[in-house]
């Protein structure tokens, strides 16, 4: 063995007592850091993941982000118009098949049409104010989890009744309807239409579950009050992560509002790196903890062991090797420390996901969490690096120590 | 006891393996200490070197100096006609290694390690044998100082003159020319005092060492070839023995 190593193991073997404490309270800091990344970031990436699959990854719609231009102001350049109304143009995508068959050349994913209407649906006494989508059921299994998502019926229920409608069934219950239940859908342009509830969904998102209901694009369109109108394009990607990117090109390219899921979700995600802050704040105060314990043992070791630290010096040793023999210690705590923290990391994810809970706001009955190699090994390395941190300035003052001041007064 | 001129031997005036040249070492504090004044000496090979003087007369601290474990505040240490001043901790860890070889009054062993792993430790550190090659040298000389059979034991398990033998074991392991004795029968009593005193004899006589060793034993000073004698930090006498 290196004889760094050698004696290294020996002074840890010395004080196994102190070296487990010292151990153990990485491994604390290491499982909880792990525990805690699993906790954190499962409920983040379920969230994350309903969110993606729940909705489109882009959604195209006949918005524009800016008014368009006055005429008069494409003409005059030095010209300034006041209190001119904005040019109002026809809802819809214009040419919806060309601009899909164009976004289908290059968009890595798949696109579907809809039409998007503002609704109330009456039903008992009941007003709520909703966001209908008219769909094409076979299109929005290429966009969409709806059809996984059903409760009930399939997707292509819409199909059975001339106004057939499918809702969330958090609205559902809002309004007390079931299956087979006739509504009363009302636009703001005065259209108003009779729909057969046909179906719920359940998407896990509540402010979907209770303000969304799809029905038929023909359906949709009568709503509308404009046939042939689609005003919305979503799109479902291979790399959903790519969406913001792609959606930016999209909107270049046609001119048309282009939201990406994580733009259209920004307030929610901004809370996650908010979150994460805090969890890597509280990780890495645990793991702060975690080596004083380590600088504890080192500084114990090094203060016990002066008299061979001085006479490997005389001996010739030099103070760098002197000095890796208490670093080595300290990291040898820190693997062994990262090592049990691994284990027990593992051990409190697994208990933690095995606790059932019962909350009538949350899907699941189990706390979603995630195994990541990759917070297993974050947590590792910090352990390792702040060890080795803490064993450094013992190890170097011990290193640093005149070897004739210890001879003389061991004599 | 009879001290010839302050002159060293003509073998040490030939060739010295470690010289000082003026070497002054001044403890700095509220009233600053002169350890050692102005001590010129040279030290050739095949020397066997006392060094007396009553305590506080600077004895350990000259040897710390000729061997480079204290630097002097004025004047030079010169290694193998090598000047030290100018060498940095790392070169003067390596002549330790390489050229020196320290037995001190307490065997200063690492009391973790076997008898055979504390000799093989500045072999270790120089890092130029195999595993195997250092073994074999280790208990090569622990056979040579008769503590062949205890080479498995940890220090803690033999007497102190063994300890002490495995101490000069060690400190023969990278086959240096000059070994450095600080009082290494200071702790002894007076059988294993003998033996010790015999073992470093003997690397003189048969093996060609220079041994320079600090004593307050008078008896054993005297055996030496050579006689240096102390007094407030000056060299007060400097001569060569008979022969033993």
């Amino acid at each position: 063995m290196n004889l760094v190593l050698d004696i290294a193991v020996t002074h840890v073997r010395a004080h196994l007592r102190q070296t487990a404490f010292a151990v153990a309270g990485v491994a604390t800091g290491v499982g909880f850091s792990i525990m805690m990344a699993a906790l954190m970031v499962g409920s983040q990436d379920d969230f994350t993941r309903r969110l993606v699959n729940t909705l489109p990854n882009i959604t195209v719609s006949d918005e524009r982000r800016a008014p368009p231009p006055q005429p008069a102001a494409l003409t005059y350049d030095a010209a300034e118009f006041h209190g001119l109304t904005p040019e109002a143009r026809r809802p819809g995508i214009k040419n919806p098949l060309a601009t899909m068959a164009a976004l289908e050349a290059w968009v890595p994913g798949k696109i579907a049409p809809s039409v998007k209407v503002q609704a109330i649906i009456r039903y008992a006494n009941h007003d709520v104010a909703t966001s209908v989508t008219g769909i094409d059921p076979h299109r929005e299994a290429l966009v969409s989890d709806l059809p996984k998502q059903m409760r009930g019926a399939s997707l292509t229920a819409l199909y059975r009744a001339t106004n057939a409608i499918v809702v969330g069934d958090r609205l559902a219950e809002k309004i007390g309807a079931r299956i087979g239940a006739n509504i009363t859908l009302q636009t703001s342009l005065g259209a108003r239409l009779s729909a057969q509830v046909v179906g719920f969904f359940h998407s896990g998102v509540r402010q979907i579950d209770e303000s969304t209901a799809y029905t038929l694009t023909k359906t949709g369109q009568i709503l509308a009050q404009q046939t042939g109108l689609i005003n919305e394009l979503r799109l479902r990607l291979a790399d959903p992560l790519a969406a913001r990117e792609i959606a930016a090109r999209i909107e270049t390219e046609t001119g048309y509002k282009s939201v990406s899921w994580q733009e259209a979700n920004e307030d929610l995600l901004s809370t996650f790196i908010i979150r994460n802050i805090i969890m890597y704040a509280v990780v890495g105060a645990i793991l702060l903890v975690a080596s004083f314990g380590t600088y504890n043992i080192i500084s114990t070791i090094t203060h016990e062991k002066a008299r061979d630290i001085a006479i490997m010096k005389s001996l010739g040793l030099p103070e760098p090797t002197v000095r890796a023999i208490f670093v080595v210690e300290a990291l040898i705590i820190g693997l062994a420390g990262a090592l049990a923290g691994f284990l027990l990391g593992y051990i409190l994810s697994r208990g933690l996901g095995a606790v059932r809970i019962n909350n009538p706001f949350v899907d699941t009955d189990r706390l979603p969490l995630a195994y990541a190699p990759l917070h297993y090994a974050i947590a590792g390395g910090v352990a390792l690096v702040s060890s080795v941190i803490a064993g450094y300035q013992p190890a170097r003052k011990a290193a640093r120590q005149h070897p004739v001041e210890i001879i003389r007064g061991a004599t | 006891m009879s001290l010839a001129a302050p002159a060293a031997t003509a073998q040490a005036a030939a060739a010295p393996l470690i010289e000082a040249r003026a070497v002054t070492r001044i403890l700095p504090g509220v009233v600053p200490t002169t350890l050692v004044r102005d001590v010129d000496l040279a030290i050739g090979a095949r020397e066997f070197v006392a060094i007396t003087g009553p305590s506080g007369s600077g004895k350990s601290s000259l040897l710390y100096l000729l061997g480079l474990l204290d630097l002097p505040t004025a004047g030079e240490v010169l290694i193998n006609g090598r000047a030290t001043a100018r060498m940095d901790e790392e070169e003067r860890a390596l002549t330790r290694l390489t050229f020196l070889g320290f037995v001190f009054q307490f065997h200063f062993l690492l009391a973790e390690f076997t008898v055979r792993d504390n000799v093989m430790l500045p072999m270790r550190a120089l890092g130029r044998l195999s595993g195997a090659q250092m073994r074999e040298r280790a208990d090569m000389l622990l056979s040579a100082l008769g503590l062949g059979d205890h080479r498995h034991k940890r220090p803690d398990q033999l007497s102190g003159g063994q300890r002490q033998r495995v101490a000069v074991a060690r400190a023969l392991a990278n086959e240096p020319p000059v070994i450095l004795a600080d009082e290494p029968t200071g702790s002894l009593d007076s059988k294993s005092s003998g033996q010790v005193f015999d073992v470093l004899h003997e690397l003189v006589e048969a093996h060609g060492k220079t041994v320079v060793a600090v004593t307050h034993d008078m008896g054993l000073a005297e055996r030496m070839h050579r006689h240096i004698e102390l007094l407030d930090g000056r060299v007060v006498a400097d001569g060569a023995h008979a022969r033993v």
